[in-house]
């Protein structure tokens, strides 16, 4: 085959320095319109894996009917002549093998034949959809009583395989991706270790699918017990959303499933978590037993036999305070020598007496105020929409001084270096000295600035409705500039290297703060208006799909996301071990930070579209129902 | 001086006159002098690198890459570099093809994204995030390996350093350190070896570890499974420190301290890397040894 005089050549060929390797022809996939064996006539690809590629054929011998095969490609790349032969041995004897297996979870096996470096196995179509897709395409957690189903069924088919005779069958590669799901909701399980034969691993470098093996298959142990274990972690990943293969192995005592997923009961945990315990003998013994336990569990929690019941958290908590004013509040509220200070639709920034909700003073401006209060030197600050910024005495309510600008100011202000620094409709980021109350000077940009300036650096960082991201030095000259997609109406926030904030285009970007490089993006499922908050090197995000997320500063890596019924424009704020934010379904959510998991919830009788506010153990929050809550974090 | 003398009574002042220190050497004198010289108004990246075949290898299965690139003008200076070790397995099965492939495959996609900001006269940033363009980089690379040398593997260790950033895309046990002059030598990159993670678990002790039968073992490798999830971060340039890659060839048989040491004693980052392939041969040099330090000054 003149394979040990071409290897070299090839050795060569890579060294070039050019990535293309659309020349390797001995990898290229079957084109469809193709015929093998004059009876197999290719007509898509549906699937590809490492060895080759999985086709939908039709069947020609059947000139009649339509009837459809799977055709599954293994290409033999082994350079050396005998070790080829060796797997096309073993490939073909596997294939006998298999050929004989008679289960309605399996698929059968019509015909296998080799050509020239490829071997191809001809197997049962099916209509479906395989479990990696079903779970990822999911938005929220599969139903536990699905899960168990499929669960159910995959111990019955491990059962028929492992008590095969003469010898046992291990499946050895039980997963997700795996398991198919047909149109009539039945399990089947595909791609059968055969495959494996074509993965000549050596000095057992990596052995199984990681993520889902048990300890001993690292060490090139397949055993029933092993096929178990990974149909734990199946299950594990099914309910948790949790792809093990993004953990490090044998992790899922770190994940346990009901800190994720509340909605999963205990006695289907237990046995998921039995099933995954590190030492063989810790786990079901056989697939059957595995099965018995699933049972016992669906028919204890009766789980089989109803929908499983959503959370429903009784609304037990009753707000220490509200106060009632006389328009939406969409703005956040400020706290500040025990007042609690809100901006309103009405016009109005109230200051109310934090602790018993006591209405103290009102200042009235001209438009509706969805900013937040600032307070500096006893004065508060905010922007209205009638065009300008208010300075009020804190304690007077008496105005101190107004700065004009040419348009709605829906941004918030920046205090910094004896500045205010804010963005108003009129395009322009102001920055305005505090002891003149005039503009030192204002920057131009091409569309309105709602986002709040962040100050750090001696720079000014700030995002425009084209999606424009700007940093400003001091002097008012540009320093770098980043685009978006969308609006940026999000306010940055730097933590560490980064400079953070989502926009419209439903992402949430992380910059180098010093030059703008793009460090990392995390998509969100649809636009966001709400401002990131980072504690822990963990930064929250809600977005308009209704979720708040958490995502690792370091990785981009999804942590956790958590489900509201609406839009998620509210910021998230952090105290202590809780994350606390609104939702526009009318709900102020508090949550464990590090897990996302629900400890309460409260509901008011509108949106929530502005901040909460925590201080001293309170958290405030204000409603489109036209009143602030105070309640015990 | 008044307030010092009513806290401590006037007699502490004399015992500081009569301490003394031990004398400093003069590599140390040198290297205090070298940290203290640098006031560069521009800010540089420089890079050296060693390799070795190791004492008990005939191939050397490791490849290494350093690229470090200094652009500087009236709009700042902009430190790049890009700095890979990559430890080849398979015995015969090209373990050398991979980590060579690893190599070329993921630096050059990543000067192609950053073709048009480094060389065009209108520069533009690349369209993907830094992690992104690390993670395509891996992707691609995987792909390759898995065609031009099936059933190997490569461990892959590639930082991309931009400004004050250090982007790490990662996979296997070859690792990244920040090696701080004040004596702290912290691994950034986790390795993904069974030993490692049975060790992490506690199913076994560092003692035997360091024994285990199955050390080379790895769960995570460059070419091996169908989804590779590379570690991709980012982390801060270690300031007034170093950045060091290295393959276990090196962080397996010298010790941190030793390693610290002898980087802290050479008079040159040249001369660093050689004497830790040195001292790493000298202990035996049991596997292949690649080491590559950057170091960013002014």
């Amino acid at each position: 085959m003149g394979f040990f005089k071409e290897f070299p050549l090839e050795t060569q060929r890579i060294t070039m320095p050019e990535d293309s390797n659309g020349d390797a022809t001995p990898r290229r996939q079957l084109e469809s319109g193709i015929t093998l064996l004059k009876r197999y006539l290719i007509q898509d690809v549906i699937g590809v894996g490492g060895m080759g590629s999985v086709y939908r054929a039709r069947d020609l011998h059947f000139p009649n009917v339509v009837k459809l095969v799977a055709v599954k490609e293994m290409i033999n790349t082994a350079p050396d002549p005998l070790i080829r032969q060796t797997i096309v041995q073993n490939f073909e004897r596997e294939a006998n093998l298999l050929a004989t297996l008679n289960h309605h979870s399996i698929p059968r096996i019509y015909d296998y034949f080799t050509e020239e470096n490829r071997s191809y196995l001809v197997i049962e179509y099916i209509h479906g959809k395989d479990l990696e897709a079903i779970i990822s395409g999911n938005d929220g957690f599969l139903t536990e009583e699905q899960v168990l189903t499929w669960g159910i069924e995959l111990c019955e088919v491990l059962s028929f395989l492992h008590n095969h005779k003469p010898d046992p069958i291990i499946f050895r590669d039980m997963k997700p991706s795996n398991v198919m799901i047909d149109h009539n909701g039945e399990v089947k399980l595909v791609d059968f270790g055969i495959a494996k034969t074509f993965q000549f691993g050596q000095k057992g470098t990596m052995i199984g699918t990681e993520g889902y093996s048990p300890p001993e298959q690292y060490r090139g142990e397949a055993t029933p017990l092993a096929d178990l274990y990974a149909l734990g972690a199946t299950l594990h990943h099914a309910l948790s959303r949790r792809d093990p293969r993004m953990e490090p192995p044998f992790s899922f005592e770190e994940r346990p499933i009901r800190k994720i997923n509340p909605g999963v009961t205990a006695e289907v945990d237990a046995v998921v978590t039995r099933s995954l315990q590190y030492n063989p003998e810790d786990r079901f013994q056989t697939a059957a037993e595995m099965k018995d336990a699933l049972l016992a569990a669906a028919h204890k929690t009766g789980i089989l036999s109803k929908v499983t019941t959503t959370i429903s958290q009784a609304n037990g908590i009753k707000p220490l305070w509200k106060f009632k004013c006389e328009d939406e509040i969409r703005s956040t509220p400020l706290y500040y020598q025990n007042t609690l200070f809100t901006g309103c639709y009405d016009n109005n920034l109230y200051a109310i007496n934090a602790g018993n909700g006591e209405f103290l003073w009102k200042y009235p401006s001209e438009g509706g105020i969805v900013s937040k209060p600032v307070a500096f030197d006893d004065n508060i600050y905010f922007g209205s929409e009638d065009h300008r910024l208010h300075v009020v005495g804190a304690r007077s309510g008496k105005v101190v001084w107004t700065y004009y600008t040419n348009g709605p100011v829906r941004s918030s202000v920046r205090i910094a270096e004896g500045h205010a620094f804010l963005g108003s409709d009129d395009k322009y980021l102001h920055a305005v000295n505090l002891n003149s109350g005039r503009a030192a000077w204002k920057f131009e940009t091409s569309d309105p600035i709602r986002s709040t300036p962040f100050v750090a650096n001696e720079l000014v960082y700030v995002g425009n409705e084209i999606g424009d991201f700007l940093t400003i030095d001091f002097r008012g000259e540009l320093k770098w500039r980043f685009r978006a997609k969308r609006a940026i109406t999000s306010s940055p926030v730097i933590d560490k290297q980064l400079v953070l904030f989502s926009s419209l285009d439903g992402t949430l970007y992380a910059l180098d703060h010093r030059n703008g490089f793009v460090v990392w993006r995390f998509r969100l499922g649809k636009g966001s208006i709400s401002s990131p908050c980072v504690v822990d090197d963990i930064v929250f995000v809600g977005a308009a799909d209704g979720f708040i997320y958490a995502v690792e500063a370091r990785t981009s890596k999804e942590l956790w996301r958590f489900r509201t019924d609406h839009q998620v424009t509210s910021s998230p704020a952090v105290y202590k071990d809780s994350l606390y934010c609104g939702s526009v379904d009318g709900y102020l959510y508090c949550l464990e930070y590090r897990t996302g998991r629900l400890r309460w919830k409260f509901g008011t009788e509108g949106q929530i579209i502005g901040s909460p506010l925590v201080y001293d153990d309170i958290v405030y929050v204000g409603s489109t129902d036209n009143q602030v809550y105070a309640l015990l974090a | 001086m008044e307030f010092f003398r009513k806290l401590f009574g006037g007699q502490v002042v004399k015992e500081v006159d009569t301490a003394t220190t031990a004398p400093l050497t003069d590599q140390q004198i040198q290297s205090i002098l070298h940290g203290t010289k640098a006031q560069f108004d521009l800010q540089q990246l420089v890079a050296a690198s060693g390799q070795s075949v190791g004492k008990q290898r005939e191939l050397n299965e490791d490849s290494l890459l350093a690229l470090t690139a200094t652009l500087a003008g009236n709009s700042g200076s902009l430190p790049f570099g890009i700095y890979i070790v990559a430890d080849g397995m398979g015995g015969h099965q090209f373990g050398e093809v991979a980590s060579n492939v690893a190599i070329r495959i993921v630096a050059g996609h990543i000067i192609r994204k950053f073709q048009s900001y480094l060389f065009s006269i209108k520069p533009s940033p690349p369209d993907e995030s830094l992690q992104e363009i690390m993670q395509t980089a891996v992707r691609d690379a995987q792909k390759i390996i898995q065609t031009e040398a099936p059933s190997s593997g490569t461990t892959l260790t590639a930082a991309l350093v931009l400004g004050q950033q250090v982007t790490i895309a990662h996979v296997g046990d070859s690792r990244a350190y920040h090696i701080y002059p004040d004596g702290r030598v912290e691994v950034v990159t986790r390795d993904h070896s069974l030993v490692k993670r049975l060790e992490e678990l506690g199913h076994i002790s560092p003692a035997e570890a360091e024994n285990y039968p199955h050390r080379n073992v790895l769960y995570r490798a460059l070419g091996q499974g169908e989804i590779l999830e590379a570690d991709v971060f980012t982390v801060s340039f270690p300031q007034a420190g170093y950045l060091m890659l290295c393959s276990d060839g090196l962080w397996g048989v010298v010790a941190d301290q030793d390693m610290l040491k002898i980087i802290r004693e050479a008079p040159s980052l040249q001369r660093a890397c050689q004497n830790l392939v040195e001292a790493a041969n000298t202990a035996g040099g049991p596997d292949n040894i690649s080491v590559i330090i950057a170091q960013m000054i002014g």
